[in-house]
């Protein structure tokens, strides 16, 4: 009877033990992190001290670079070894590609991008929540059969604490798939300033924005405002002017403040901005959604709002 | 002659989907449908490597007897032939059951050299459908693809990842689900809409797939659905209107300040 975690992201790992932790005490289930790679003792110590009763591990040579094929393979060899009641994976890009094709080999099912879990007090199994409808409602799910395979979200969770206790640390030598992929490059992506899903208010520009370069005016309101800007996915994918956007399908921001510039709101930005404190707009079309889930806006042309919003921010910080 | 299997999903425009004010659920009655937004793009990469190469492009979706329209949407773009995989339990189908109609399909009407998809879909976004798709036929598979090259029965791609661009190469056959920004998908020519039109689609059921009756829809689904609801949204939905934009702003930063999220 146990609960696993997986991520191959460290800060996700402990964010999904923390949630594990609780889940697992509800659940009446012991709580194991699992690892996998080549060359990953460090990890598995590490894992070791988050309140985890044991930490599988699973080092092999086929586990050297991230694919899909070997590390579902390494996950379900040991799903099938020791039958845990539930995996929760991170859901990163990697983390769903992974726990798909997890819950493909042990043919049950899996619930992606999970927004909360909560345990089921009569039957103990998992209720996931999830965005559906494209991100118009929140669904709650739960998987028929075992393992209840589900992923989390980084930022989802709070991550657990370190401790002096130290679980069990077990090896394994399970089959792992060879990989059929080979990775031949990785260009990271140039990350201006800080990070989106980290700040504290992030100032997003949309649709009402005609060039690049007035964005500047943004990126001044931002810096005013003690945050960031981001981007919608129209001015992301289809102009290109970033490499991220703000979104359910891209980065989920739950800032302190957000504002929306030239930002109509269409289902999708919002489920990615929907837990932020406060929701400010700024549009010209007074029946843009935006206006129905924020807390404060102006209709108005952002090219003379947001100078004057910028001038007010000068006269207040003096 | 090398085959390229474009899947694409019958998907709700999710931005007609209403929301009932006094039970919270969404309205899908009477919604429109489309093909899903990144599958469109896949059906462009995959009529792409006709053009080029003389590949022969089969779309094919599971869905609704009405799922017809998004393969003739398909063939205006370009595809070669169509097949739809029908089931009466088709709306209450999760992942599982998607990946299994769609792979015993494939065996039949295969082999193809690749399988393209959507990365996900627009109503849905699970990200699964693909990898249990790969996993099913026992093939690799490479997702978030941004930039794809086939060559010498290989395909070298440019992954979108959170953090950067990953290139990969790998033999066919091999699974790949595209995303939005690898191409800008055509709008067929009237001509083409009307040729379509006039094409065959092959439908195949469970029976054909020999799919037994508990694999199916609800009862074959890994997951079930408790309850879906949109979320309570309690917001001030203080707007400023019809001021002059310093006095707006003003009035804005006032606010801001009393809240505390303006020093």
């Amino acid at each position: 009877m146990s609960l696993w975690t997986y991520s191959e992201d460290l800060g996700l790992a402990l964010e999904l033990l923390g949630k594990g932790r609780e889940l697992a005490e509800r659940m009446g289930v012991e709580l194991a992190a699992v690892v996998l790679g080549c060359g990953v003792d460090a990890r598995a110590e590490e894992l070791a001290h988050y309140g985890a009763s044991k930490v599988y591990v699973v080092d092999h040579a086929n586990l050297a670079s991230f694919t899909a094929e070997p590390y579902a393979s390494a996950l379900a060899a040991l799903a099938r070894k020791h039958g845990p009641d539930a995996i929760l994976v991170g859901a990163t890009k990697r983390g769903n590609e992974v726990a798909a094709r997890l819950a493909a080999k042990l043919d049950v099912g899996c619930v992606t991008n999970c927004t909360g879990v909560d345990v089921d007090p009569d039957t103990k199994l998992l209720l996931f929540s999830r965005l559906a409808y494209g991100g118009s409602a929140i669904s709650t799910q739960r998987c028929k059969a075992k393992p209840q395979v589900a992923t989390v979200p980084p930022r989802t969770f709070e991550r657990a604490p370190r401790t002096e206790r130290r679980a069990e640390v077990v090896k394994e030598a399970v089959e792992v798939e060879e990989p059929k992929v080979k990775v031949l490059d990785f260009k990271k992506k140039e990350l201006k300033g800080a990070r989106l899903e980290e700040a504290d208010v992030v100032v997003v520009a949309g649709r009402g924005f005609r060039r690049r370069e007035d964005v500047a005016m943004l990126e001044e309101l931002a810096r005013l405002l003690g945050g960031v800007v981001g981007y919608t996915r129209p001015l992301a994918y289809d102009l290109k002017w970033a490499d991220r956007w703000v979104g359910m399908s891209g980065v989920v921001v739950k800032p302190r403040l957000y504002v929306g510039v030239g930002v109509s709101g269409a289902i999708q930005h919002v489920a990615g901005i929907r837990d932020s404190k406060v929701i400010v707009a700024v549009n010209r079309d007074p029946d843009a959604p935006i206006f129905k889930v924020a807390d404060y806006g102006i209709v108005g042309d952002l090219y003379t709002v947001v100078p004057e919003l910028v001038k007010k921010l000068k006269e207040r910080a003096k | 002659m090398s085959k390229v299997c474009v899947c694409v999903k019958y998907s709700l425009d999710v931005s007609e989907i209403r929301i009932d004010p006094s039970t919270r659920q969404p309205v899908t009655v009477g919604v429109k449908r489309k093909v899903s937004d990144f599958d469109k793009n896949a059906v462009e990469e995959a009529v792409r490597l006709k053009e080029r190469l003389g590949w022969t492009v089969t779309a094919l979706t599971y869905g609704p007897d009405e799922a017809k329209s998004a393969l003739r949407e398909a063939l205006a773009m370009g595809a070669d032939e169509a097949v739809l995989v029908t089931d009466p339990g088709y709306a209450q189908s999760d992942t599982l059951v998607t990946s299994l109609f769609l792979a015993e399909a494939i065996k039949r009407v295969g082999p193809f050299n690749l399988i393209l998809l959507g990365e996900a879909s627009v109503d849905g976004y699970t990200y699964q459908v693909g990898p249990r798709l790969a996993e099913r036929l026992g093939l690799p598979q490479v997702t978030h693809v941004r930039r794809l090259e086939v060559k010498d029965g290989e395909v070298v791609a440019e992954r979108d990842l959170e953090d950067g661009y990953e290139l990969v190469s790998v033999k066919m056959p091999v699974v790949v689900t595209v995303t939005k920004e690898i191409n800008e998908p055509r709008y067929p020519k009237l001509m083409d809409i009307m040729k379509a039109s006039k094409k065959p689609i092959k439908t195949m059921t469970a029976a054909d797939l020999g799919i037994p009756e508990g694999k199916r829809g609800a009862a074959g689904s890994g997951i079930e659905v408790l309850r879906a609801l949109a979320p309570e949204m309690k917001r001030k939905e203080h707007i400023i209107k019809g001021k002059e934009p310093a006095d707006a702003a003003a009035e804005l930063i006032e606010l801001l300040g009393k809240e505390g999220v303006v020093r």
